[in-house]
């Protein structure tokens, strides 16, 4: 039971930055995950949190005391890595019970405990293997033990699936969300893979270039990306960008020349935008409908079928635009086709890439995991009711 | 994929005739050893009647045990001490490394190069002066001296092949510098460690340039012992082939015992 806070926090390895300033507050037992393109500074955010990187300046607190200077141990955390870091001369029951073997707990306390967290994730029949005798996805439950075995008030996972293969990172990711409503603890996940950002995460922190581009629930960023970058991180595949020309601009719409001649208004805050600016559209590939009338046209370059969607890749002049459609489209590649967007559905970013500011809020995009949770509880509670009494 | 059969003959031919070609000058020494004076410098044959003669003589002009002792102090007690520094500076290097630790560890190896005759007046006068001279005491501290930049380098290696991670869980377990050392580092680098104190066993237990300035009697090992049946009344080939079999004999069933470490450490990194 930990919340964590981040006050201006910086990293520089010699003249380089690699955390330029991050301002977070995570609250008790939220599921976090830190996203962003490799390089971005996520795994030092992770490791300095850890205790494992030293802080350049600003302040880490947990449940509201600073832990700058505090060892990783006693930070109160357990870390999951990319690569298990098992130790490999240990077996599996000794790897899960070597914290509490250096912190001096009687032995049978120690295999109690161990057995508990073994139970937990089904490692009970492998307790006496030694790493290289488990497979990848065990290696990960095994990391995963020692890390409850701890039994931390935070959680770090540092790209814990990216090295299993893909049926069992689905497998995986639906454990760990299962252990995140078990265990009742903050989890903080650092990934490079915005589906399991989506997934898991009630808050997902997108990071570029060392600072955070936007935080906010899942929903929220798909539907309300601050900016250009986020809007093309998340959301498989990416969001489609057209520059437009704005032909009417006010605080209830903008009105925007399409390329092709058509125009159309989208609902966004228009304050502050001259007529004849260009500012660029953003609409994702699932917005895109085929439409004999709509304003757009292109060529279509690939069809990749996947049987119950359709991707088009359709070259319009000298870009690429790709379309979501159903699976049933009967287009052929080089077939002409004309296609259009609900006006909502799209996104206006201006020459700083920063989002015009949508008029109506999505109804889902405060919506989080924590949320499906509270009315499942609910839903269980009244058939109790219903059924009871 | 199958090699064919005279092909593998082949090989194995070559194979014993490079082992023979590299083993016979110590076949040969072990044989002279039982020959008389007079055998040994007659022409060269295998066919001799054995003789302990030259055993006997040897051993009744010196103390083979005063000076195997002292080998044995000298080589385990310099690599011993040269472990006990190298590991924690090999253990600073490879996982809390600056910008100069490959510029350090360079360094180290370059003083290899130097020819140690060109130490030899400023040591042996340090030496004197200290009243180490023809002590065990002064030839461990240049035995770990001369082999602490091959130990340090090679408990480099090893250590660099050891994943971070492991050692980060360690101290996300709690693990004091200390405990990760004891609990993660050395048993998972012994075979490197161990292969590391093989071969500065070795090296020292073969030294013959310093033990041979530095010490006259008290402190002489084997290297010594064998020096002294050359000269100056001129060369006893039978008596001195005798002698170079008893001072490497030791070290040679060392050797042998230990060879299956010795390999695994040299090949520790590429078969992981």
């Amino acid at each position: 039971m930990a919340t964590l806070q981040l006050k201006q926090i910086v990293k520089e390895f010699g003249d380089t930055r690699v955390i330029r300033g991050i301002d977070l507050d995570i609250e008790d037992r939220e599921f976090v995950v830190f996203v962003g393109p490799s390089g971005c500074g996520k795994s030092t955010l992770l490791r300095m949190i850890a205790g494992l990187e030293s802080v350049s300046s600003g302040d880490i607190l947990i449940d509201g005391q600073r832990m700058n200077d505090i060892g990783p141990a006693e930070r109160g955390l357990a870390m999951v890595f990319q690569s298990y870091a098992l130790y490999p001369h240990m077996t599996v029951e000794d790897n899960m019970g070597f914290s509490l073997r250096l912190a001096k707990v009687p032995k049978e306390e120690r295999r109690v405990k161990v057995r508990e967290a073994a139970s937990i994730l089904q490692l009970e029949p492998l307790l006496d293997r030694k790493p290289k005798a488990l497979s990848g996805g065990q290696r990960q439950r095994v990391a995963i033990g020692r890390a409850i075995v701890r039994n931390p008030s935070i959680f770090l996972f540092d790209e814990p699936l990216s090295n299993l293969d893909a049926s069992l990172r689905v497998q995986m990711r639906i454990e760990l969300a299962r252990l995140h409503d078990e265990l009742d603890a903050t989890m903080i996940y650092v990934t490079h893979d915005q589906i399991e950002a989506m997934t898991m995460a009630d808050k997902i922190v997108v990071l570029q270039g060392g600072v955070i581009e936007q935080v906010g629930s899942p929903m929220e960023l798909y539907h309300h990306p601050r900016n250009r970058f986020v809007a093309g991180f998340i959301g498989s595949p990416k969001m489609n960008f057209l520059d437009v020309e704005v032909v009417d601009a006010k605080a209830d719409g903008v009105s925007v020349a399409l390329p092709g001649g058509a125009t159309c208004e989208v609902p966004v805050d228009g304050s502050g935008q001259a007529q004849g600016a260009s500012l660029t559209l953003g609409i994702r590939p699932e917005h895109l409908e085929l439409d004999e009338q709509g304003p757009l046209e292109g060529e279509i370059q690939v069809l990749e079928r996947l049987g119950g969607q359709t991707s088009l890749y359709v070259r319009r002049d000298d870009m690429m635009m790709t379309i979501m459609a159903d699976g049933d489209v009967r287009h052929r590649v080089h077939d002409r086709v004309r296609f259009g967007f609900a006006p909502q559905r799209a996104h206006l970013f201006d020459r700083e890439g920063l989002a015009l500011s949508s008029l109506h809020e999505h109804p889902l995009a405060s919506l989080n995991r924590r949320d499906h949770k509270a009315s499942a509880d609910e839903k269980h509670a009244n058939g109790k009711h219903a059924n009871g009494e | 994929m199958t090699t064919p059969r005279y092909k593998r003959f082949l090989l194995a031919v070559l194979a014993w005739a490079i082992a023979l070609i590299i083993f016979f000058p110590i076949l040969w020494m072990a044989l002279t050893g039982f020959k008389t004076e007079a055998a040994a410098i007659a022409d060269p044959s295998f066919v001799f009647s054995p003789t302990l003669e030259s055993y006997v003589a040897v051993h009744a002009r010196a103390d083979y045990l005063k000076f195997a002792l002292n080998s044995v102090v000298v080589a385990f007690g310099s690599t011993l001490l040269a472990l006990l520094i190298a590991i924690p500076s090999a253990y600073s290097m490879a996982f809390l490394p600056t910008p100069r630790t490959k510029g350090t560890l360079l360094w180290m190896l370059s003083t290899k190069m130097l020819p140690p005759v060109g130490v030899l007046m400023p040591i042996y006068l340090l030496f004197r002066d200290t009243g180490l001279l023809d002590t065990l005491t002064g030839l461990i501290i240049v035995y770990t001296l001369m082999n602490l930049p091959i130990v340090v380098w090679m408990l480099y290696t090893f250590f660099k092949d050891l994943p971070r991670d492991i050692l980060e869980a360690g101290r996300m377990d709690g693990a004091s510098t200390l405990q990760e050392v004891r609990h993660l580092l050395l048993p998972l680098t012994l075979p490197g460690i161990a292969s590391t104190g093989l071969l500065a066993v070795i090296l020292s237990w073969n030294e013959s340039f310093w033990s041979l300035n530095l010490t006259s009697s008290d402190a002489a090992p084997l290297t010594a012992y064998i020096a002294s049946f050359s000269s100056p009344e001129g060369l006893f080939w039978a008596k001195l082939s005798a002698a170079s079999t008893m001072a490497i004999a030791p070290i040679l069933v060392f050797g042998w015992l230990t060879q299956k470490q010795m390999v695994r450490g040299l090949t520790f990194g590429a078969v992981k």
